[in-house]
């Protein structure tokens, strides 16, 4: 249809917190709306399409030619966001019958149209619009849609809504363009799947599932072989005569957040991998790569402060050849003897860890105290390269987590069906204050690990507790005690503590404990681990 | 020549009293002898001597408040009815806000004042609609006074959430509203767009929804939502008052959609810091629009504005050559109407 109709989509989008309602909206995207327009909704929905035509100036000054200043000024320093405001305060023409234009022809015209005739361009879109038009229309043409809408999300919806399995879809994503006419015809039983050949395309990662401790008994140590699991992103190399790309697991690509990475890629093949942060082949923790992620680009300075380099895990193709059906050992072994061929520059390979029993390894783990090390991967010998998560062929063995006593000190709701309940915990630790006394100190943030029922008990204890309100959030008396647990803790300047927790979630409500007892942040001080050790001292 | 409405006319800590007639219109405090414009409770507080207000408006007092608080001495005058009190001619005339509600035109030797209280000028068939009046000084509310204030026709609103309903058959849609005139007024348009099954009712909403029945305002089928169980409750309609949408109350609903019936609903971060999942741009007040058409229809050469956002509006009039005076007046706005409440802002 037209921007109106994408329009009331994105309202709907920015708006819903919960995943399934966003299925259901691009479900209903899917099936009501026509080609091409389809297809240029869900490119600009997920960012495939981005615009830079118009840049926020020409959206300034159309609006000060008509509108009062003062006016203007008020309204904005009312509203905050500048583009919103912009379509708010845009004054309707009388007479203006003109219909909204398509999505597609407003693509069209922005690829099309001389610099010097936007103006009057997105003027004239502007008056046939209404406000939530307008905003659209202007988030579009600036380039800063930001519903929150991944690829991923959307290659689900495509998947539920047309019956294929997401894997397939995943396969040809990046081999088509907006907007996407092939595939909506595939999908819709009309055609044939469209065949990516050579442009360079995501294939779905295998993924592993945790290892309870009961599976921990049936382990043959000769049918598995074992890897560190490293903290940093999974990724996917995908390099050849159609291009180079790095995508994240979710098939998102990231290669203009990569250069360094993109520059080495010169082989053919497609290459599964650990992005990380490494320093004189030393893995720092996951926080150094945290400051180069959700960037489009990036500058040559943090290059150089946060070099990153790929651990190698597999190899799914070498040249044209499908690696993927053949047993993990072939993989490995054709990957062993590829690195040592192509020598690939910021790469190496994941070295394996030799064991002899369940119980050695289980020490090997216990051992593995470097922040950049989750734990274990376990690869049965002959599994193939499977799509997703398939039971019994990779397991991940995380190493067991390390846990404090911290007392509860602000709470937040939640979103969607948590809405009415707070159940976002703020926890601190205790510090001497510097007057003699002690004082908390925040030093993170858990909203999961707790059971339906402990979260009522929660919620309830808040609400009898409150001690002050700002906004969404409560504080509470500093006189509840939780047993946070986490993966790993590590140095951060970005936190007062001095110190960041990975993935905490609550353990135990400790009603037993008095606030007074609960642990001091240099307890949690003795858990950080500022470098990981070389691969020569946890290679077991 | 006439005497300028600011010499009989005046500011007091209670609110706007006409000195010669010895009342107060809307007071803050209980005082002797007060006119009110409208049951909300931030114009119509309780425990004043006489009261002088339309029949409906009286009702609604009396229902909200008890016989005792809604006036020791209760007056209703007709809309269109003039009385004189101390030599000053009162007049009520529709103000199209809620049931009830009217503006109070104030004759006094030849001089003219209109007190608007609240008003709108979008259609609502749950109220008759306002009526300017030629004056000269107009008295005026200004809740949505900015230019990225304009709401849009009630009925796409609805449409919207008639919208959502099918697309998510399964789903409660719980819509906050306040308890006099948004409730009923989104029931009615609700009802024109053909929506027949009962609506269910919080019970802060119940009371005032069996007063307008019997007022003359007919709202179909109603059932309480306090004592039906989730399952029947999917696919329904809810409505709530703003504070109780979100809370502990909400959790009887089937995975509700959150919708806020409320002009503020037009500014995205507003709805969204609320949790708002589908906002609903219905409002009791004259938007940017109206207020400024409004103003030009009743001619005065002078616009006192009693609250809101009076800066935007007073350099508006300004640039017409229209005299403008904001009276700061404390306590209105603060109560109801689609003023944010504080734990619905959470």
């Amino acid at each position: 249809m037209s921007v109106p109709a994408f329009a009331a989509l994105l309202e709907r989008l920015v708006f819903t917190p919960g995943r399934n309602a966003k299925l259901a909206l691009l479900r209903d995207w899917f099936a009501t709306q026509p080609d091409p327009d389809r297809g240029v909704g869900l490119a600009a929905l997920t960012e495939e399409l981005v615009f830079t035509a118009a840049k926020p100036a020409l959206i300034r000054d159309l609006v000060a030619a008509r509108t009062d200043p003062v006016l203007l000024a008020l309204s904005h320093d009312y509203v905050g966001d500048f583009a919103e405001t912009v379509a708010l305060i845009w004054p309707q023409r009388e007479g203006v019958n003109a219909p909204p234009p398509a999505l597609s022809e407003v693509v069209e015209a922005l690829e099309l149209t001389p610099k010097a005739e936007l103006p009057l361009l997105i003027a004239g879109w502007l008056d046939t619009l209404d406000s939530s038009g307008r905003l659209a229309l202007i988030k579009l043409v600036t380039g800063g849609l930001r519903v929150g809408v991944s690829g991923r999300l959307a290659r689900v919806a495509l998947a539920e809504w047309s019956g294929q399995p997401v894997e397939e879809i995943e396969e040809v994503w990046h081999g088509v363009a907006p907007p996407y006419l092939p595939l909506f015809r595939w999908l819709e039983g009309a055609a044939e799947k469209p065949d990516p050949q050579e442009a360079p395309v995501f294939r779905p990662l295998m993924l592993a599932h945790p290892l309870e401790d009961a599976d921990v008994a049936a382990l043959r140590p000769a049918e598995w072989r074992a890897e560190w699991k490293w903290d940093g992103i999974r990724v996917q190399l995908t390099a050849g005569p159609g291009g180079r790309r790095l995508w994240s697991r979710g098939g998102e690509d990231v290669s203009g957040a990569f250069p360094e990475i993109i520059a080495a890629m010169n082989f053919h093949a497609v290459l599964d991998g650990e992005l990380l942060v490494i320093r004189d082949g030393a893995v720092a923790p996951f926080a150094d790569l945290q400051q180069r992620l959700n960037r489009k680009g990036v500058t040559a300075r943090m290059q150089a402060d946060y070099p990153v380099g790929v651990r190698l895990y597999d190899l799914l193709f070498e040249a044209g050849e499908d690696l993927r059906p053949l047993p993990f050992d072939v993989r490995r072994a054709r990957l062993e003897d590829w690195v040592a061929r192509i020598a690939p520059a910021r790469m190496d390979l994941s070295a394996q860890i030799a064991f002899a029993s369940v119980v050695q390894l289980s020490e090997v783990r216990d051992g593995a105290r470097a922040a950049s090390i989750e734990g274990l991967m376990l690869k049965r010998a002959d599994s193939p390269y499977v799509a997703g998560r398939q039971k019994g062929l990779w397991w991940k063995w995380k190493r067991d987590p390390l846990s404090i006593d911290a007392v509860l000190m602000y709470a937040q709701r939640g979103h969607g069906k948590r809405s009415s309940f707070y159940s976002d915990y703020t926890f601190g630790l205790w510090r001497p204050d510097g007057a003699g006394g002690e004082e908390l100190v925040p030093v993170g943030k858990a909203y999961s690990g707790y059971t339906d029922e402990e979260l009522g008990w929660l919620d309830k204890w808040i609400r009898n507790h409150t001690t002050g309100r700002f906004g969404p959030v409560r504080e509470v008396e500093k006189a509840l005690v939780l047993e946070v647990i986490f993966d790993a803790a590590q140095l951060s300047t970005r936190h007062k503590s001095g110190v960041a927790l990975r993935f905490p979630r609550i353990a135990r409500i400790r009603t037993d404990k008095p606030a007074s007892e609960a642990d001091r942040l240099e307890n949690l001080m003795g858990y950080v681990e500022r470098r990981a050790p070389t691969d020569d001292a946890t290679d077991g | 020549m006439p005497p300028h409405p600011e010499s009989w006319l005046r500011v007091t800590p209670q609110g706007l009293y006409c000195e010669p007639g010895g009342f107060f219109i809307d007071p803050q405090r209980p005082v002797d002898r007060a006119v009110i414009t409208h049951g909300h409770a931030d114009h119509a507080r309780p425990g004043h001597e006489a009261v002088l207000a339309t029949p409906a408006t009286l009702a609604i007092m009396r229902a909200r408040m008890g016989e005792a608080g809604a006036g020791t001495v209760q007056q209703p005058i007709r809309p269109g009815e003039t009385l004189v009190q101390n030599g000053v001619a009162i007049r009520l005339v529709p103000a199209g806000h809620v049931l009830g509600s009217a503006q109070v035109v104030l004759d006094w030797q030849g001089s003219r004042a209109v007190v608007s209280g609240d008003y709108k000028r979008q259609r609502d068939t749950t109220c008759a609609p306002f009526e300017p009046v030629n004056c000269d000084v107009f008295v005026t509310e200004a809740t949505f006074a900015l230019p990225v204030f304009r709401h849009p026709p009630p009925e796409e609103e609805t449409a919207k959430l008639l919208k959502s309903l099918a697309l998510f058959p399964d789903r409660t849609h719980v819509v906050g509203c306040y308890a006099l005139g948004k409730c009923q007024r989104l029931i009615r348009l609700l009802r024109e767009a053909g929506w027949e099954a009962p609506i269910h009712l919080h019970g802060a909403l119940a009371t005032l929804c069996t007063l307008y029945e019997t007022l003359g305002v007919p709202l179909g089928p109603l059932a309480p939502a306090t004592v039906a169980n989730k399952a029947a409750l999917k696919g329904a309609i809810v409505l709530a008052p703003p504070s109780a949408v979100q809370d502990r109350w909400a959790r009887r609903l089937a995975e509700p959609v959150v919708a806020v019936a409320s002009g503020w609903m037009r500014v995205r971060q507003r709805a969204k810091t609320r949790g708002v999942e589908l906002p609903l741009v219905i409002s009791d007040h004259a938007d940017w629009d109206d207020l400024n058409r409004t103003i030009d229809e009743v001619g005065a050469p002078e616009v006192w504005v009693t609250h809101g956002r009076d800066d935007a509006l007073v350099h508006a009039m300004a640039l017409r050559g229209i005299r403008g005076r904001a009276l700061h007046l404390v306590g209105l706005g603060d109560e109801e109407d689609d003023a944010p409440q504080p734990e619905a802002a959470a």
